[in-house]
């Protein structure tokens, strides 16, 4: 192959496709889709990334400026970059582990509460709204839950705001999103655990597997690699754009930038302040930022696949 | 025939001795599975428990929160459970949208339209896309993937001024096209689907290609009945997606608008409408709800072994 030239090569190649041309056509309404609503935007977004843009006049090339900015002049975008991180390294792991227990556990049961108990889980995600409960929960007067329970048990005498307190905000935005965090990735996992071919438990138990947890680790997990990767995509991409929870508590922008990610800096510079070129200098950061945890964990999931 | 063979063809089986069946409580209903010990079923059965609870509890709170007559928000120590439920907050809902200029019918009537139209278009346009990604090696199929995949990463936020340029360029302004074409080429569903794909073993497609199958036929016939569990589950994913989606961007008569937009309008804001900002929640949850449920009860239906062994 190697030998041939490149004019050979280019036939060859041009054959293969010609020979395969179905794939294509069966391609082809979603690729042009694709490509006009999302590919080229975000191609576009690049470029202006690289400019000054406030949608009613044309943009200026300003050269490297909106990434020197970020990273010297603005100590807001510091604090949401330090910020994410925890929020990630947190919400991320921990809610990638759970959703998986939770789909491995339920598969254990009987078909009526498999879906039973899928559906108590997937719950918090189903609607747009319902996370604004959280915000009664932790209502800063004494009408709220948690302060109720914690007057009631003497622990403190006046109400605690609980979201307007930059100590408490971060934890709290954690906690809700966990309980969130159950969703597209926990499906893709449960679909996963449950199409794995009892019979390999069967015949592991002849050749000596003991318990269930050994079960997991030699059969479920390897059984399911490709779907464990696709829902790792999925809570990554997830925990770094689903802000709506925490601006719907903690305000927006929250006390002291408190509760501040990338995600919503991201939105105070596109929808408030229309620095669209900033905005998008953003973009990109939080894009390189995802594609490097990503390539980091599916590696990392591609050897437990092995 | 002698007798013996006779009586050797007529003769009964013998009764095979009946096997020991290794007895032990069967909590949880895992049936004949091996290597299940009590003490674990237990300790499973706490684990699933608190998470449940976590869970549901929220919306436990939600549900009572949005039945409870508004003096009883302000009981000190606050109830979970409603003292005397009323449908007051609902009825309010109600007795408001009746007001609006457009009826309550056209707003719901405007979000089903969109959500069913835009689930069906992706699941069916994106599962054609993901059968070549998954499957075929051919030219471009690896960058086209690469692309697939990157494209998740990157927040959609930015690109709305590009989105708006191309849906008036098209002349869509102001149409449902605007809200159900750019939905349908979302990459989420493709991605899953096609990662669901390539668990799909090859030896299947190979045999049907060997019978005389068209590829066309290949994507009909065995991709799409052995992917059904992936594409179920877009369809939980993207009619929910698309359900609680705002189309203002795109659409300014107000005829053409969707009920999360219409809802959010009364309840913003004002302290009394609480419980009604509640109920809305639990309303706008019941559709997506009903589809999650159909869909994953034929998910579990569906699981059964393809029955192809490599």
């Amino acid at each position: 192959m190697n030998n041939k030239t490149f004019k050979e090569r280019f036939r060859y190649q041009c054959r293969l496709a010609w020979n395969n041309r179905s794939g294509y056509v069966l391609m082809a309404p979603f690729m042009i889709i694709f490509f006009a609503f999302t590919v080229i935007p975000v191609l576009m977004t690049i470029a202006l990334s690289f400019t000054e843009y406030n949608i009613l006049q044309a943009p200026v090339f300003v050269g490297w400026k909106n990434y020197r900015d970020l990273f010297v002049n603005d100590a807001e975008f510091l604090i949401a970059l330090r910020n994410t991180v925890v929020f990630a390294l947190i919400t991320g792991p921990v809610g990638y582990f759970l959703s998986f227990f939770a789909a491995w556990i339920i598969n254990e049961f009987r078909p009526i509460i498999r879906g039973i108990l899928t559906f108590i889980f997937y719950v918090p995600t189903i609607s747009g709204t319902v996370y604004t409960i959280w915000s009664i929960i932790f209502s800063s007067d004494m009408y709220g839950y948690a302060n109720s329970f914690l007057m009631r048990l003497g622990i403190i005498d006046n109400p605690i705001e609980w979201f307007s307190t930059d100590v408490y905000i971060l934890p709290l935005i954690i906690i809700v999103q966990l309980w969130m965090s159950m969703g597209s990735g926990f499906l893709v996992m449960r679909a996963g655990t449950a199409s794995v071919d009892q019979q390999y438990y069967e015949a592991a138990a002849i050749d000596g597997v003991r318990n269930r947890f050994q079960e997991v680790i030699y059969i479920t997990v390897p059984m399911m690699a490709p779907h464990l990767i696709t829902a790792a995509v999925l809570q990554i991409t997830g925990m770094f754009s689903n802000v709506g929870a925490s601006i719907a508590l903690a305000g927006f922008p929250s006390t002291n930038y408190a509760g501040h990610l990338i995600m919503t800096h991201l939105m105070d510079y596109n929808a408030y302040r229309v620095e669209r070129g900033y905005a998008s200098a953003i973009s990109v950061v939080l894009f390189i930022l995802m594609v490097t945890i990503n390539a980091i964990s599916v590696r990392g999931l591609r050897k437990v696949g092995k | 025939m002698s007798v013996k063979q006779l009586a050797a063809r007529f003769r009964l089986p013998r009764k095979e001795k009946k096997q020991r069946v290794h007895r032990r409580v069967d909590l949880i209903g895992t049936g004949s599975r091996r290597n299940r010990k009590a003490y674990g079923d237990v300790m499973m059965l706490v684990l699933i428990g608190i998470m449940a609870a976590f869970s549901f509890f929220p919306l436990l709170m939600a549900v009572n929160m949005s039945l409870k007559p508004i003096h009883e928000l302000f009981y000190y120590p606050p109830k979970i459970f409603a003292e005397n439920p009323t449908l007051d907050n609902f009825r309010m809902l109600f007795s408001l949208m009746q007001n609006t200029r457009v009826s309550f019918f056209r707003y719901a009537f405007n979000t089903l339209f969109i959500s069913i139209g835009a689930t069906l278009g992706h699941v069916f346009l994106a599962s054609m896309a993901a059968y070549p990604l998954a499957k075929m090696k051919i030219p471009g199929i690896k960058t086209l993937n690469q692309m697939v995949m990157l494209s998740l990463m990157f927040v959609p936020a930015v690109t709305d001024v590009a989105n708006y340029l191309t849906v008036s360029w098209l002349g869509w302004l102001d149409t449902y096209w605007a809200c159900i074409v750019p939905a349908m080429g979302a990459s989420l569903g493709l991605f899953i689907m096609r990662n669901y794909m390539t668990t799909i073993p090859d030896t299947l497609l190979e045999a049907a290609t060997i019978d005389g199958c068209s590829n066309y036929g290949i994507y009909w016939k065995i991709i799409m009945p052995m992917a059904r569990p992936a594409w179920l589950t877009v369809t939980i994913l993207m009619f929910q997606q698309v359900w609680n989606m705002d189309n203002t961007n795109y659409v300014y008569s107000e005829a053409l608008k969707t009920l999360p937009y219409a809802l959010s309008q009364i309840t913003s804001g004002a302290l009394v409408r609480m419980g009604a900002a509640q109920a809305v929640g639990v309303l706008m949850m019941i559709v997506p709800a009903v589809v999650f449920l159909v869909n994953q009860t034929k998910i579990i239906d569906t699981m059964a072994s393809s029955g192809i062994k490599e």
